[in-house]
């Protein structure tokens, strides 16, 4: 039977034949098909209701005029600017916060994992109670708390809260005093760079003749002391624009909205707790062996922590704690519940005014997409990068 | 010698040895104590001493007083059950309780036999009567009324249940030699791992009326649940990969060579074992499905999270959010910590039984 297909055709039919035969190849041919009789019948549907609906379709409306503000932007934005530059800017916010997030849930993380490592049993306790409530408590609830908390629950601008000199707490915002570069600003930092520049060099050079240029106190001594016999000199670089009460607001200094400190907090403490966890396993990866080894080579502990456990704790950790920054940025979505222009808030503002909500969800799904595919490419770089280190 | 003493000691005795073990740590031990004392007694006289627990409007309770707990009980039905209607809210009650049962029967690997599809099947039959109504003299309750605490639960079963069975395909397709299937699964894993849930939800909540002919577009409890079945089916597809990924050759050589064909080898010897591997995992997710319901305030859905903002536009009561999200965060807290508590359990189980089973064998 087999060999009377064989020699029906020419030999490419033949193995065409053979091929549509076998079961496996059945199934998928059958499981492309039908995909791509649901994908045009949806196609159909959805041209069929987007004419009856008369919407337009496509991504020209990126360049008409958008007629919402928004909270607060890095680039400058007002009502009236194209859609695209709305989007741009919600992608910043989104940039903005999830950077921000990410180095405060890592501090948090790490302050609660190694409480969570300390001997002391009451800070051991402590802060295992505090992961076990943070993280069973829903992020969107965490954020409308806090965000209920900021606006509902701080002062007026007029009675201001103010616990150091220079913090304003409001329930229209954190008024902070903002640095303000003096003209000296340049040469200390000059000075600075090349303090730090120095002392990285006579780091390599003694590491080349194989002793080891100490960190304390000469290593500070030489990236500081420029700086400071240039501030002496030229005076100090910085100085500061305190917020003052004028009218029915506060001018001067930087203002932080109550919804991005709202996001900070409760991205921070909230990934902060699952972080905490990852750093714990991390360090509690290294085997024991390996500090003492270092201690009996006659290492500092600083320098065990550093030059044995960390480098090896860090391979565990960066795989599961990039997961976690990729969650940090996903989650920061939730904005969209608190009023936070994040992307996916102006996506939605988008929507509701222009109802092109295929558009729209596209564009959320697709920068999502790049950031995610942009995180796994650097985190498989740097896996790459520690697991060879290691040898 | 003193540790084997220290382990008859009572518990009292045993925590007093931890905490005392050298001077510096007492020292340590007694400032953090005084530390957390410290933060911790304004919270405690707000939520205890000085609360308010009886009242009828917002006037009971001093401003500058506690917390107001007579807030949640005059408002406890709005929160837990959120519009459904009033005197029928036993039924959501018992509902909601079908299906925790179902579920705490699932966790357990020793009941995964086939009668337990016939449980599922009775149960789910009992509560949609016992939901939707309109037989049995139970009046016809519309699914848009759904709400609080029951539906919090009801898009946590359901996502979890159904999310799991459509995950077994998609691993499997990962795992297959198969070119189409296995780009096919690779492509929608990562495209929903890859963004965020709420834009699924929105996708679900928009697109699916778009695309769908009129007359087949479920309404918006439907749609959601779609959006989050699709979502939690890819994450426990790639649990599950790893699963599969851990079960060694031998067994797929064990069952060839015992002349055992796909079908049968996958679902009685694979996914068993797949399974029982990524318990733990899977409890994880379980416990972040039930998070992530959350979201459905924002595609406007009025679950635990918004039915507790429901209660706070009362314009009698004003200004309790504190305490309502506080009760709302310790159901949710009480909720996931049972599960990972149930989840710890299972797996100290099957750990047992399988060193049992290895000292037999």
């Amino acid at each position: 039977m087999k060999s009377a297909t064989l020699t029906q055709g020419g030999p490419g039919r033949a193995r065409l034949a053979r091929l549509l035969s076998r079961r496996e190849y059945q199934s998928q041919a059958l499981f492309l098909i039908i995909l791509v009789l649901l994908v045009l019948g949806a196609i159909h549907v959805a041209a069929g209701n987007l004419e009856e609906s008369s919407g337009k379709s496509g991504f020209a409306f990126l360049w008409e005029k958008a007629s919402f503000e928004l909270g607060e932007s890095l680039i400058p934005y007002s009502a009236g600017d194209t859609y695209f530059r709305a989007f741009v800017v919600g992608v910043l916010n989104t940039m903005k916060v999830a950077a921000l997030g990410i180095v405060c849930s890592t501090i948090v993380g790490l302050l609660i994992a190694l409480g969570q490592l300390s001997k002391v049993l009451v800070i051991s306790r402590f802060c295992r109670g505090y992961i076990e409530i943070v993280r069973n408590v829903p992020l969107l609830l965490q954020l409308v708390f806090w965000h209920t908390f900021l606006i509902r629950g701080l002062p007026t601008v007029r009675h201001a809260l103010s616990p150091v000199d220079g913090v304003f707490l409001t329930n229209r915002g954190l008024y902070l005093l903002s640095p303000v570069a003096e003209a000296s600003f340049v040469p200390v930092l000059l000075a600075l760079l090349g303090g730090a520049v120095l002392a990285a060099g006579l780091c390599f050079w003694h590491r080349r003749t194989g002793t080891i240029f100490p960190f304390w106190p000469w290593g500070l001594l030489v990236t500081f002391l420029p700086a400071i016999v240039t501030m002496i000199i030229a005076g100090a670089p910085i100085s500061w624009d305190f917020p003052e009460l004028k009218g029915f607001n506060f001018k001067g200094g930087m203002t932080i909205s109550p919804e991005f400190t709202a996001m900070l907090l409760g991205l921070s403490l909230y990934t902060g707790a699952f972080n905490a966890e990852i750093i714990r396993a991390g360090i509690l990866g290294v085997p024991r062996g390996q500090t003492e080894a270092g201690l009996s080579l006659g290492l500092h502990p600083g320098q065990v922590m550093r030059k044995i456990i960390l480098p090896q704790a860090l391979r565990i950790i960066i795989p599961p704690i990039s997961n976690s920054y990729l969650n940090l940025t996903k989650e920061s979505s939730l904005g969209v519940a608190i009023g936070y222009p994040e992307l996916v808030r102006v996506a939605n503002i988008t929507l509701a005014e222009t109802s092109q909500s295929l558009e729209c969800i596209s564009i959320i799904m697709l920068i999502y997409l790049i950031l995610s595919l942009i995180t796994s490419l650097i985190l498989n770089i740097l896996n790459a990068r520690t697991a060879r280190e290691a040898y | 010698m003193s540790e084997l003493v220290l382990a008859r000691a009572p518990w009292w005795r045993r925590l007093y040895a931890e905490l005392t073990r050298s001077p510096l740590s007492a020292v340590l031990n007694i400032a953090a104590l005084i530390a957390i004392v410290l933060v911790l007694t304004p919270f405690v006289s707000w939520a205890l001493i000085d609360a308010t627990w009886i009242g009828s409007s917002g006037d009971a309770c001093p401003v500058t007083g506690g917390a107001c707990w007579a807030f949640i009980g005059a408002k406890l039905r709005l929160i837990l059950f959120g519009r459904f209607p009033y005197e029928d809210q036993w039924r959501a009650l018992f509902g909601a309780i079908i299906l925790v049962a179902l579920v705490v029967l699932s966790l357990n690997p020793a009941f995964w036999r086939k009668w337990l599809l016939a449980v599922w099947g009775v149960g789910l039959g009992a509560y949609g009567i016992l939901m939707w109504g309109g037989v049995f003299g139970l009046s016809y309750v519309e699914s848009s009324l759904w709400g609080g605490l029951p539906l919090t639960i009801l898009l946590t079963v359901f996502g979890v249940s159904f999310g799991l069975v459509l995950s077994v395909p998609i691993a499997l397709a990962r795992q297959s030699k198969l070119p189409v299937f296995k780009t096919a699964s690779i492509i929608f894993v990562e495209a929903v791992r890859g963004v965020p849930l709420i834009s699924v939800l929105f996708m679900a909540s928009v697109l699916l009326p778009l695309i769908l002919p009129d007359g087949f577009t479920p309404g918006g409890l439907g749609r959601v649940l779609i959006g989050l079945v699709l979502f939690l089916a890819a994450y426990m597809a790639e649990v599950l990969r790893g699963g599969l990924q851990a079960i060694p050759n031998g067994q797929y050589e064990a069952c060839r060579s015992l002349g055992i064909s796909y079908w049968p080898m996958i679902l009685k010897v694979i996914l068993p074992q797949a399974f029982e591997t990524v318990l733990p995992a899977m409890v994880n997710l379980f416990i972040g499905a039930l998070k992530g319901t959350s979201l459905v305030v924002i595609v406007a859905m009025m679950d635990l999270l918004g039915a507790a903002q429901a209660a706070l536009a009362d314009p009698k009561w004003i200004g309790f959010y504190v305490e309502t999200y506080v009760f709302a965060g310790l159901i949710y807290a009480l909720m996931c910590g049972s599960i990972s508590w149930y989840g710890r359990q299972t797996e100290k189980l099957l750990r047992d039984m399988r060193g049992n089973s290895n000292d037999r064998g």
